[in-house]
């Protein structure tokens, strides 16, 4: 059979590009919690292998509590864009698995390159959620130190950054802190960006600059089915994660709703990669419960039965379905959880509207390293012009 | 260049002195492009350095000028100091997103916590005969970008000199290189020599009647031009501005209120280049000592012609003798 006259049909050959929609564990998708709340095996990947009953309770626990605290910042933060206090929010509701199972894969020594929307990996890097808002609320342009966390400021040029996270892996390359073998040592990367930056030239020259030169970094895909108001299928003929073969190294597809099986599947990517073993692709399969932004309508382009299907799968109800289920956690457990979340979410309201704006002279600092001539001589002419009126600030 | 502390050297030879010798001062120095290594560049100008400083350091990229700038952001943030080799100026456009959007932001978005010192060598401009895409001259592109600096060198000593001094700058600068002048003049290199300051423009021929401002290509130019009108008895001033990101002004406002005139020229188009900037300061600052207008001598307002006919498009010694005569007659 083939399509428009020539060529294979490209389900024959890569299978359907949608299976994964619809099963709980089409074969290409690496599932360890069902939507359910049922722990599934999956003959690669595996979670919890070694550990306590008791130490894998406390780990599941604390996956639930991320995810938890990682909704409260976007929902607070989505309210504080609808009263006026930030000017935008990139909403990741719905995405917390895929964000939390890959932030805490992550050791001290790794390093990562987010997109806008990484809310969840900030969080599990030390970021204060509060310098996440300063970005939106138009602040700063990112209020976080990117060395003291290992984790880069936010990249608004869809893909770029896959780049700068392929040039930084090379460096670790360079600096001998991949495949020594010792733990505290070898480090990775990882370059977050979603199904619409696929198609950007960008992240496919990053991704042959990675197999070239077998740089430790996991390409973390983000396919939450939707750029803007594009779907996958306008960037996409075969499921994303199977692109990673034409360029030489291994693509994963993970149930990005999943929080034990991105933190399975990620874990071992970026194992491979400290190993000295060369770049993933992980393709965590997911959704975007939200808007692209707070400034779009996906009602005008996408159906509500979709987001309701999408409903059933939510993270952080499976989770918190298994942990019950199994009596690994009390309602004491859930109750505290959600006390934290209530005073993280009045800590990031109140700090929100108490972020005071920069100093209009601060848009002169740090153009440059050294400052040159005719920034300061720029920079001295508008001071002096704000001296001139009466009551100027200082 | 322990062995030789004296030579008569190309600019394509300087720059590879000056390579080596930033190499072999910081570890943490490495080039980056396409048939830099074992090729020695298109233009030779990294050649021998990856057989001494090995792959590592000298790395051959995929053909991808996106990728080798925006992976070169990356070196730089881990704490390395990337020197990426861009083919041909004409070439440097994939990677103008990479290049306007992240490298001159870096330090402006990070409040100055992750600055990227790195450097972007261009090999710019025409007269060698190329096809399209192989001669152009993209400086104003990233001299009107906040957050790179851009210089130009014109000579072998400077060549040497500059690209050493870009290396160590703590800012991103785009290097740019008159590859016309590669193989064409030797010039006796000392290395013991104190050099200026990197951002600096240089009064490079003393003279009297009016201002010549050029840099890159058109100082060999300007320099015959004044050669020229000497023997009609006019007296040019010629300064090499070498920086053109951020402008050293003060040789040249020094000049023109001697002079009262100023000529500018350069190869890329007349309109919003360099020129326009220069003759927009130096009315500003001159006003009351200028006897005429400055004038501009550029490339025509056109997609870089096909090279049997760019002769007339390149400013020459005759457009630039014809503009300070226009100057004069004022």
């Amino acid at each position: 059979m083939t399509q428009a006259g020539f060529g294979p049909d490209l389900a024959e050959v890569f299978g359907p590009a949608h299976q994964a929609h619809e099963a709980g564990g089409a074969p290409d998708l690496v599932q360890l919690l069902t939507p359910e709340g049922e722990r599934v095996e999956h003959p690669d990947f595996s979670f919890g292998d070694g550990l306590s009953r008791d130490e894998l309770a406390e780990q599941v626990r604390g996956f639930f509590r991320d995810m938890t605290l990682t909704r409260r910042i976007d929902v607070e933060a989505t309210a504080l864009q609808r009263h006026g206090e930030l000017g935008i929010w990139a909403q990741l509701l719905g995405q917390e698995a895929a964000q939390i199972g890959a932030g805490r894969a992550l050791r001290p020594q790794d390093y990562v390159f987010p997109t806008y929307r990484e809310h969840g990996v900030a969080y599990c890097r030390g970021v204060d959620p509060l310098l996440l808002l300063g970005l939106f609320r138009g602040v700063d342009q990112g209020g976080w130190d990117p060395r003291a966390n290992n984790f880069g400021l936010y990249t608004i040029v869809i893909g770029a950054q896959t780049l700068h996270a392929t040039g930084y892996a090379m460096g670790m390359q360079r600096d001998g802190v991949v495949g020594t073998g010792d733990p505290d040592r070898d480090a990775a990367v990882v370059a977050h960006f979603g199904d619409g930056a696929s198609s950007q030239g960008d992240v496919n020259e990053a991704f042959i600059f990675a197999a070239s030169y077998n740089a430790p970094v996991v390409f973390f895909c983000q396919n939450n089915q939707w750029a803007i108001s594009e779907p996958i299928e306008r960037q996409t003929r075969i499921p994303l994660y199977q692109r990673a073969l034409g360029f030489g190294f291994p693509g994963i597809r993970v149930d990005g709703n999943d929080v034990l099986a991105t933190y399975a599947v990620t874990q071992a990517a970026l194992q491979r990669a400290r190993d000295g073993q060369g770049p993933t692709f992980v393709e965590a399969y997911t959704y975007r419960m939200g808007a692209h932004t707070t400034t779009d309508d996906p009602t005008r382009y996408r159906l509500s039965d979709d987001v309701e299907r999408w409903k059933l799968k939510d993270p952080i109800a499976r989770v918190e379905v298994y942990l019950k289920r199994n009596g690994l956690a009390d309602q004491a457990f859930f109750d505290s959880v959600a006390a934290e979340a209530d005073d993280l979410g009045h800590r990031l309201r109140e700090g929100c509207k108490a972020m005071a704006d920069p100093q209009p002279m601060s848009m002169f600092d740090h153009v440059f390293a050294e400052e040159t001539e005719e920034l300061r001589v720029q920079r001295e002419g508008f001071a002096s012009y704000l001296e001139s009126f009466e009551g100027a600030r200082a | 260049m322990s062995e030789n502390t004296k030579q008569k050297v190309t600019l394509a030879k300087a720059l590879n002195m000056g390579l080596r010798r930033a190499m072999e001062d910081d570890p943490k120095v490495l080039l980056m492009g396409e048939d830099v290594g074992k090729l020695g560049g298109v233009f030779r100008i990294t050649d021998g350095l990856q057989k001494d400083f090995g792959e590592d350091r000298v790395i051959d990229s995929p053909l991808a000028e996106s990728g080798i700038v925006g992976t070169a952001i990356g070196m730089a943030l881990r704490g390395y100091k990337p020197v990426v080799e861009i083919q041909f100026d004409g070439f440097v456009y994939p990677a103008y997103d990479q290049i306007v959007c992240q490298v001159a932001k870096m330090c402006y978005r990070s409040q100055g916590k992750t600055p990227l010192p790195m450097v972007i060598r261009i090999p710019f401009g025409g007269g060698i005969g190329a096809v399209e895409h192989h001669s152009e001259s993209p400086e104003a592109q990233f001299a009107h970008t906040p957050g790179l600096k851009v210089v130009a060198c014109s000579n072998p000593i400077d060549g040497y000199w500059m690209i050493q001094q870009a290396i160590a700058a703590p800012d991103p600068v785009i290097f740019l290189e008159p590859k016309r002048q590669y193989h064409a003049d030797k010039a006796e290199l000392d290395d013991s020599a104190t050099p200026d300051p990197l951002f600096t423009s240089r009064v490079v021929r003393r003279g009297a009647d009016c201002t010549v401002l050029a840099y890159g290509p058109t100082v060999k130019t300007a320099l015959k031009a004044a050669e020229a009108a000497a023997g009609e008895g006019k007296s040019l001033e010629v300064i090499d501005l070498r920086t053109l990101s951020p402008l050293d002004m003060t040789p040249v406002l020094e000049s023109v209120r001697r002079t009262g005139r100023a000529v500018v020229t350069h190869e890329a188009h007349v309109n919003l280049g360099l020129g326009a900037e220069l003759s927009a300061r130096i009315t500003e600052e001159c006003f009351y000592s200028l006897e005429a207008p400055v004038l501009r001598v550029g490339g025509f307002d056109t997609p870089y012609p096909a090279s049997r006919i760019e002769e007339d498009y390149l400013p020459d010694l005759d457009r630039v003798l014809d503009a300070v005569d226009r100057s004069l007659d004022f």
